[in-house]
């Protein structure tokens, strides 16, 4: 193996601390027995016990499940059908078209919130979970369409050639052959859709109402009356859904990428 | 024999470029059929018009007495081979041969049994559950050969089948490509780059350039008598000069070149004329000398000797003329003797009149 120069390694290590260390830290505390400050009292899993006995806590994840569900399984059935859309027209390949389509990724949160909510009080709609919902579906359609698309790309167009030249009507040709062969990207496309819409503050909090209390919001909510062992639990518990979700979509974007080399190859 | 597929008048465009002009062709069933021509020359393009993936701008396409200009692939009696074979990577050897059965809605063991039966045709058995991408280059080629020819095409088309395999590979399955077109008695039309592919492989070539149809003919004939020096070229070596005709007789025409003193040698096929002309003669017809040689030649042009490859069991000679052209003679070995005529030695070209062609410059389209 190559040798290193320490000061690079020594560089790497202190970024890994410096974007770690304040989870590793909170996962800690979390199981710290002390109610109040961070001296270590003791370890113990109280906190968590209290987490899922806590009803308003339970209510929140699950409204946070189900508009995370929601709005990426909407994402994900509009954004296929953009990114086929796209792909498959002339005229869309401008970059104009990419520009716009992943303008709403780049776009400061704030600033999507303050329009979404003027939009939602001129058209009159009432604020809630539908809201919440298409809030959230901003993001995650680009989202989809960049990553179904980046996969479409790779694909040989001689296999729809092939299929249709097989017999296969245009509906067999998409189930069959390009909906398969998009199911890594899709899949991807879907783990990384539910975690940032499950983590999503900023436009959350803009367009919620009443009774659409979601996990992150609830997080806030508390912590304006001190931080707790609870709150630490219920970060610690985010934190490690959200990696898993993102990990494993990276690791089915992985495969993607790997069966289609597999596939140049041959 | 009646016609397989006919296309009259096929033309096709990809906007600004005509990739097919004005292509009339008419193939014979069970014939194997090539099309022949540099990339960009518009074969594939022909291909895909018979196969229903593209449709002509203007003309007609026959396929057994049945107009299928405008009918969807899948209405044609015709299956494809693939250039990189586009196997479905996601599905196994069998589903993939499987599929067009399948699309036509075919009982489960009718599937089962024709699978099976063309599998063993292909020589894959024991094969059926593995992944297009866990084959071979060649194993590959027979899964797509075999996903094709199930679906008992009347024509098997096939683009650039055996590019993708390396030498060795290519020449077994140049002899398994006719074997299986003797078993399911289909007419086999093939594109290729490769000219030694097309004259070993086809009843028939046709010889395709700047998506115009230049020659259609047995390959003996493209050979001996191409239509234009551009066809001579694409065949084969062959040494080339430019000229006029100054005299005709008998089917022999007077050449006179810049720079050299004038060559008799064949008409062109379409008869003599007054005209700018190349001539084209085939390396292995010269008779290359220190000496000029008394057995009775028609024409006689000195050259010098520019390189000697020496190719086992023939020599290539580049030779020099005086107008600065390089020419290639071909001389079998018969004794071990090398190369008897040593770079920078002067020697004569001797040919006879028959030996040589005229070709016309600018040929009349087919």
């Amino acid at each position: 193996m190559k040798r290193i120069p320490t000061s690079f390694l020594l560089n790497s290590l202190m970024v890994m601390l410096f974007l770690y260390l304040p989870v590793v830290i909170l996962i800690g505390m979390s199981f710290n027995a002390s109610t109040m400050g961070i001296a270590w009292k003791g370890f113990t899993v109280q906190w968590y016990q209290k987490l899922v006995m806590d009803p308003s806590i339970l209510d929140a994840t699950l409204n946070s499940v189900f508009i995370a569900c929601v709005s990426t399984g909407l994402a994900l059935i509009l954004g296929v059908g953009t990114a086929i859309g796209l792909e498959k027209s002339q005229g869309m390949q401008m970059p104009l078209v990419n520009m716009v389509m992943v303008l709403p990724l780049v776009i400061p949160e704030i600033l999507l919130g303050v329009a979404l909510l003027m939009v939602f009080v001129l058209c009159r709609i009432p604020l809630g979970f539908g809201t919440i919902i298409i809030g959230h579906m901003v993001f995650n359609l680009p989202l989809t369409v960049v990553i179904v698309r980046a996969r479409l790309r790779k694909l040989d167009p001689a296999w729809e050639d092939a299929a249709r030249d097989l017999g296969a009507t245009p509906w067999n040709v998409l189930t069959r052959i390009t909906l398969p062969m998009l199911r890594p990207a899709i899949w991807g496309a879907a783990l990384l859709g539910f975690t940032v819409s499950l983590d999503d503050f900023v436009v959350t909090f803009f367009v919620a109402g009443p009774g659409s209390t979601t996990l992150p919001l609830k997080v806030f909510s508390m912590i304006k009356t001190g931080i707790t062992p609870e709150i630490n639990a219920l970060s610690a518990v985010m934190v490690v859904v959200s990696m898993i979700c993102v990990g494993l979509s990276w690791l089915f974007q992985q495969r993607s990428t790997v069966g289609s080399s597999e596939s140049t190859l041959s | 024999m009646n016609e397989s597929v006919v296309l009259d008048g096929v033309v096709k465009t990809h906007g600004p470029i005509v990739a097919v002009d004005h292509v009339s062709l008419s193939i014979q069933s069970g014939e194997f059929f090539s099309i022949l021509g540099p990339s960009g020359s518009g074969k594939t393009t022909v291909l895909r018009l018979i196969a229903g993936l593209d449709r002509p701008d203007q003309g007609e396409i026959v396929i057994q007495q049945r107009i299928v200009t405008s009918d969807s692939p899948h209405e044609r009696p015709v299956n494809m081979v693939f250039q990189h074979y586009a196997l479905f990577p996601h599905m196994s050897v069998f589903d993939n041969v499987a599929f067009g059965l399948k699309m036509r809605g075919e009982r489960p063991s009718n599937i089962q049994k024709a699978v099976g039966h063309m599998l063993a045709l292909v020589r894959l058995q024991g094969k059926e559950k593995r992944l297009p991408g866990q084959l071979s280059g060649g194993e590959q080629q027979r899964v797509a050969l075999a996903r094709a020819l199930v679906n008992r095409p009347v024509v098997l088309l096939l683009d650039e089948p055996l590019a993708a395999l390396d030498q060795q590979l290519r020449q077994e399955m140049q002899g398994e490509l006719k074997r299986l077109q003797r078993e399911v008695k289909a007419t086999f039309i093939c594109v290729t780059h490769q000219q030694d592919e097309a004259l070993m492989l086809s009843d028939r070539v046709a010889v395709m350039h700047g998506g115009k149809l230049l020659q259609v003919g047995t390959p003996q004939e493209i050979y001996e008598q191409p239509v234009s020096s551009t066809v001579a070229r694409f065949i084969g070596l062959s040494n080339l000069l430019s000229g006029t005709i100054t005299r005709f007789e008998d089917g022999l025409c007077w050449v006179e070149h810049e720079g050299l003193s004038p060559v008799v040698v064949k008409c062109p096929p379409q008869g003599p004329s007054q005209g700018a002309v190349t001539v084209m003669i085939r390396p292995e017809r010269l008779h290359v000398s220190a000496e000029v040689s008394v057995n009775g030649y028609d024409n006689t042009l000195p050259a010098v000797v520019n390189q000697c490859v020496f190719n086992g069991n023939e020599v290539l000679y580049h030779v020099r003329l005086r107008n600065e052209a390089i020419w290639m003679a071909r001389v079998p070995i018969t004794e071990a003797q090398g190369c008897p005529l040593t770079v920078g030695q002067p020697v004569f070209l001797q040919w006879s009149a028959h030996e040589g062609l005229a070709l016309p410059t600018h040929p009349a389209p087919l």
